[in-house]
């Protein structure tokens, strides 16, 4: 049994977000996650570290939040954000009366928008729509959700907490009206521990509604299922925005050495829902190419969803792209008299500092603490000298490091000692774990050249046994077809047929022992 | 619209096919190849951010984007790449300098026995490798006292030829080997063509490969501004040096990004000399008057040869010419790749490059080498101490002229 004052439940931003919080306060936390850290919808989102410009005209208050908590991460998290610049354009056929709004409420929310005209955006953006009528410059950014969650995750145990991965709630602890903790299963051994706390955050997400059940709450969270398509390089190096009410297919996003054409939004109520289909990737490249011509002719590396924790009080049916992305915290003593229990959903991944504070600020409430939330000033680990994300960052280090490295995964660059580091550092069981942790596989050839390499060193330096990471190896491949389908064109498919005569042809992966 | 090279990184499959040719990976550690430096590294870059230094070690030979089999342009996307460095970091006075043929030649001409004495003393070649960066042993060419632009004004013609033909001679016949550029004009008029001279200058090749394209572009420009109205009159143009051919014919559009129709014409008139009498031959309209030679010559094809994608057209004319023995180099480079050669941290790298085949022209134990590109030629012969030739000496040898 562990004993705690606070039990997160969910390692995605808004999780370890509040775990983080309530470290620096001097609370006892512990954290569980039943995956990976970020390997739900935080994981699984479009990368942007929202100006607000894409919710200023309808949700001005959600766009000041993103504004400010923008400002925030800049400074807490420097090494998680790449300073990209964001463009809103107004393509042809776009109405040119929003573009007047989206001015007016910029100014009015704080949000620094100055219209650049279309020569200047094709002068910094060649590869725009060469007809755009106008162009606005934001403070947009990209996030690196990985780097974002584990240096949060860092902190918690640097301050004390504990971080537990591959624990999941399977049902929670309730003794007179009130939530006590929850009874966590170890996925990997299969044990179950009690957790016992005096307070219990569901940060859960999408699947908010199933843990809040385990305590007999109704929370129902409606689900927009997003997909989104990762270009091979990045066409553009700042963050595109059609300049327009917010709608289908509508940003590309820089992440490093790709870019991200997002997004659609489908209301649906399983949380696993995360189907991808191909006829709405099709049309997201057409919409997409309206900005970025060149979109049509890029090689599209894979495709991938995620869920949209949405919530109203009271949900009336509207489509869950009208639902609003404001934050919502629920105490389910006010809702339905069951203490010791708080659930925080709703809000973007750019919102989580804030998601956390508020929620914070409750626990202590019910606590009878009395300690300010500090996460807005305190550096996160690894930001300490201010420097922000570049796309360069990791070719320069191989420069510095070219004849002493070897390198794994010739794609995004991950050297031996980087991988051995990661796999040192966690509880592996998957390849994807390390791919979160390093990007290992994550480049054109998605894992062909790389993962039979990386299988080889784990074994070798004894991180996964030989059977496990056979297996790991296919269901790496298995996972990293499943984005693979539904863009199965072109060059991407040239490669996947490289790849898998790779893996089956010449390695016969089906057959090794595991 | 441009060719988009950037984008073409995106056919990559990862083969590895270019890496196992690339000349200088092979030579030196110090160049992580040509995947890495290209399609992958070009990933990692934007404007502003150029951090990987060693990409200049790619000598520019071209080969990478002549075998990758999925159509990456990787040398094209090294260029650009290199030339994104130099404006962020600038651009050494050497680079600047040994980039500028016309400028050397210009400055040089007037005093050349002077100049070319002094440049042969032990001591100039220290003090240009201390003060400029230029390997003392790298082969320098000597310049001539009167230009190919001044014999070619004043050479007789040969009255009533038929049909004429452009000369493009570029930087190195015009100051360095006016005996060549006068060869190539003789065998052209024994040809039945009447040889036409404009002034001319240089196509901007050598500022491109040093990564500087903003003056490269203006000498393309100014050149092409030259050749093009010949070009509109239905003169087709014949270049006598491969790389500056290839310039005009695609690299000026391709690497330096000139979208302009007076270029994409000059370049499609334009004929590499060997190539024109090869052509000619198959037309069964060269004259075939060869006097026997009774010489071994390996011939060593310069890369950007075969970039021209044309085959071996000075290969095919050598072996026209009876009882000479050419014996064919399958080496992909000498190493001295333009100007490379000839930096002081590139020379051994350029010298092991190209030590497969020196070893093969010794063991032929050759009267001479023939190669078409000059550079080559002066790098060949420095480093053999075999005299080289352009195939066009020795066509003119058996065509007993002058
Ligand atoms: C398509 C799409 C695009 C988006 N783009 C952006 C964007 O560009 N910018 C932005 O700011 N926001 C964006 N968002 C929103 C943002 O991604 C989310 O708001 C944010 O990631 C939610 O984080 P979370 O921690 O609340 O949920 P999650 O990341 O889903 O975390 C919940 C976690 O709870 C765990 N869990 C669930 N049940 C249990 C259990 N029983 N036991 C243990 N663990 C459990 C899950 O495994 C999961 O890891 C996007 C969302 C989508 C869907
Ligand atoms: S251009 Fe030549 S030296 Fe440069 S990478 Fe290609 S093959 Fe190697
Ligand atoms: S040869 Fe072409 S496809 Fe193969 S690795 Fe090199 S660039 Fe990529
Ligand atoms: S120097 Fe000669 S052989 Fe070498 S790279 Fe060039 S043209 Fe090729």
């Amino acid at each position: 049994m562990i004993e705690t004052q606070v039990l997160v439940v969910g390692g995605g931003a808004t999780g370890v977000g509040v775990a983080r919080d309530a470290a620096l306060r001097g609370l006892r936390v512990v954290l569980v996650e039943r995956h990976d850290l970020a390997e739900g919808t935080t994981g699984r989102f479009h990368g942007l570290l929202h100006s607000g410009g894409r919710y200023v005209v309808k949700d001005p208050r959600s766009a000041r939040e993103c504004m400010d908590e923008n400002r925030i991460l800049r400074r807490i998290a420097a090494h998680c954000i790449e300073d990209t610049g964001g463009l809103f354009v107004c393509t042809p056929g776009d109405d040119e009366e929003y573009a007047d709004g989206f001015v007016a409420a910029c100014a009015e929310a704080g949000i620094e928008a100055e219209e650049i005209g279309a020569a200047e955006a094709l002068r910094r953006e060649p590869r725009l729509h060469p007809g755009l009528a106008r162009a606005f410059s934001v403070p947009d950014a990209a996030v690196d959700t990985w780097r974002l969650v584990g240096a949060c995750a860092d902190d918690v145990e640097r301050r004390g907490g504990t971080v537990l991965r591959r624990h999941e709630v399977v049902s929670l602890i309730v003794e007179a009206d009130a939530v006590r903790g929850a009874l966590v299963r170890d996925a990997r051994s299969g044990d179950e521990v009690e957790v016992r706390a005096e307070m219990t955050v569901s940060a859960t997400g999408a699947w908010a509604g199933q843990l809040a059940a385990m305590a007999g709450c109704d929370v129902h969270v409606r689900g927009g299922r997003g997909i989104m398509v990762a270009l091979n390089h990045r066409l553009t190096h700042a963050v595109v925005n059609r300049c327009r009410m917010p709608s289908d297919s509508d940003i590309l996003v820089p992440a490093h050495t790709v870019c991200v054409l997002g997004t659609t939004d489908v209301s649906t109520d399983d949380p696993d829902d995360t189907a991808v289909p191909a006829d709405e990737v099709r049309q997201m490249l057409a919409d997409g190419s309206e900005m970025v011509p060149h979109i049509r002719a890029a090689r599209v590396l894979r495709a991938w969803a995620g869920i949209r924790p949405l919530y109203s009080e009271g949900d009336t049916g509207a489509a869950t792209r009208d639902l609003t992305r404001d934050l919502t915290l629920l105490d389910h003593r006010e809702r339905e008299g069951v203490g010791g229990f708080l659930t925080i959903t709703g809000g973007k991944l750019t919102t989580f500092r804030l998601m956390a504070e508020v929620t914070v600020d409750a626990v202590c409430e019910h606590l009878g603490v009395d300690a300010p939330c500090t996460t807005a000033d305190e550096l996160l680990p690894g930001s300490g000298d201010g420097h922000l994300l570049t796309v360069g960052e990791r070719l320069a280090e191989r420069e510095r490091n070219l004849h002493d490295e070897q390198i794994v995964c010739e794609c995004e660059l991950v050297t031996r000692g980087m991988l051995l580091d990661a796999a040192a550092t966690r509880p592996v069981v998957s390849l994807d774990d390390l791919r979160r942790a390093t990007r290992l596989g994550m480049g054109p050839c998605q894992g062909g050249f790389c993962i039979p390499r990386a299988a080889g060193l784990l074994a070798a330096a004894g991180a996964m046994d030989a059977p496990a990471v056979n297996a790991a190896v296919r269901a790496f491949v298995e996972e990293r077809w499943k984005g693979g389908w539904p863009i199965l064109e072109g060059r991407q498919a040239r490669q996947m047929r490289l790849d898998d005569w790779m893996f089956h042809g010449a390695l016969d992966i089906d057959h090794l022992p595991g | 619209m441009s060719v988009d090279i950037r984008g073409s990184l995106d056919n990559c499959v990862k083969c590895t096919i270019c890496e196992t040719f690339c000349p200088v990976a092979q030579a030196t550690p110090l160049f992580p190849g040509p995947k890495y430096a290209g399609p992958q590294s070009e990933r990692y870059r934007e404007p502003g951010t150029s951090v990987d230094a060693s990409l200049d070690y790619c000598s520019g030979c071209g080969i990478c984007t002549q075998v990758c089999p999925q159509g990456v342009d990787i040398a094209e996307i090294n260029a650009r790449a290199r030339a994104q460095m130099r404006t962020e970091r600038g651009m050494p006075l050497r680079d600047r300098l040994i980039a500028r043929p016309t400028l050397l030649g210009r400055l040089a001409q007037p005093v050349a026995p002077v100049a070319n004495a002094v440049m042969r003393t032990g001591l100039a070649r220290r003090a240009a490798e201390s003060a400029l960066g230029i390997h003392r042993d790298a082969a320098l060419p000597s310049f001539s006292a009167r230009t190919l632009q001044s014999r070619a004004r004043r050479r007789r013609r040969p009255g009533g030829a038929g049909r004429t033909v452009v000369y493009f001679h570029g930087c190195a016949a015009n100051y360095n080997e006016p005996d060549v550029g006068m060869m190539a004009i003789e065998v052209l008029e024994h040809n039945g063509f009447e040889v036409i001279v404009p002034p001319q200058g240089c196509c901007g090749l050598p500022l491109q490969s040093n990564g500087n394209f903003g003056p490269a572009r203006s000498h393309t420009r100014e050149l092409v501004s030259r050749l093009a109205p010949l070009a509109r009159d239905g003169h087709m143009i014949v270049a006598n040096s491969t790389s500056c051919g290839l310039m005009l014919k695609r690299e000026a559009r391709e690497i330096l990004g000139i979208d302009d129709p007076d270029l994409a014409l000059v370049g499609e008139r334009m004929f590499d000399i060997c190539e024109l009498l090869r052509d000619l031959h198959d037309a069964g309209e060269l004259r075939t008057d060869f006097h026997p030679l009774p010489m071994r010559v390996p011939y060593h094809q310069p890369c950007q040869g075969r970039g021209h994608g044309f085959g071996k057209p000075a290969l095919d004319l050598l072996r026209l010419i009876p009882e000479l023995e050419v014996i064919e180099t399958d080496r992909e480079c000498c190493g001295v790749a333009g100007t490379y050669g000839l930096k002081k941290e590139k020379y051994e790298i350029a010298m092991r490059v190209g030590a497969s085949l020196f070893a093969d022209i010794a063991e032929a134990r050759a009267d001479c080498t023939a190669c078409d590109s000059e550079t080559c030629r002066w790098h060949i012969a420095k480093a053999t101490g075999v005299p080289a030739l352009h195939p066009l000496e020795l066509l003119h040898r058996a065509y007993r002229l002058s």
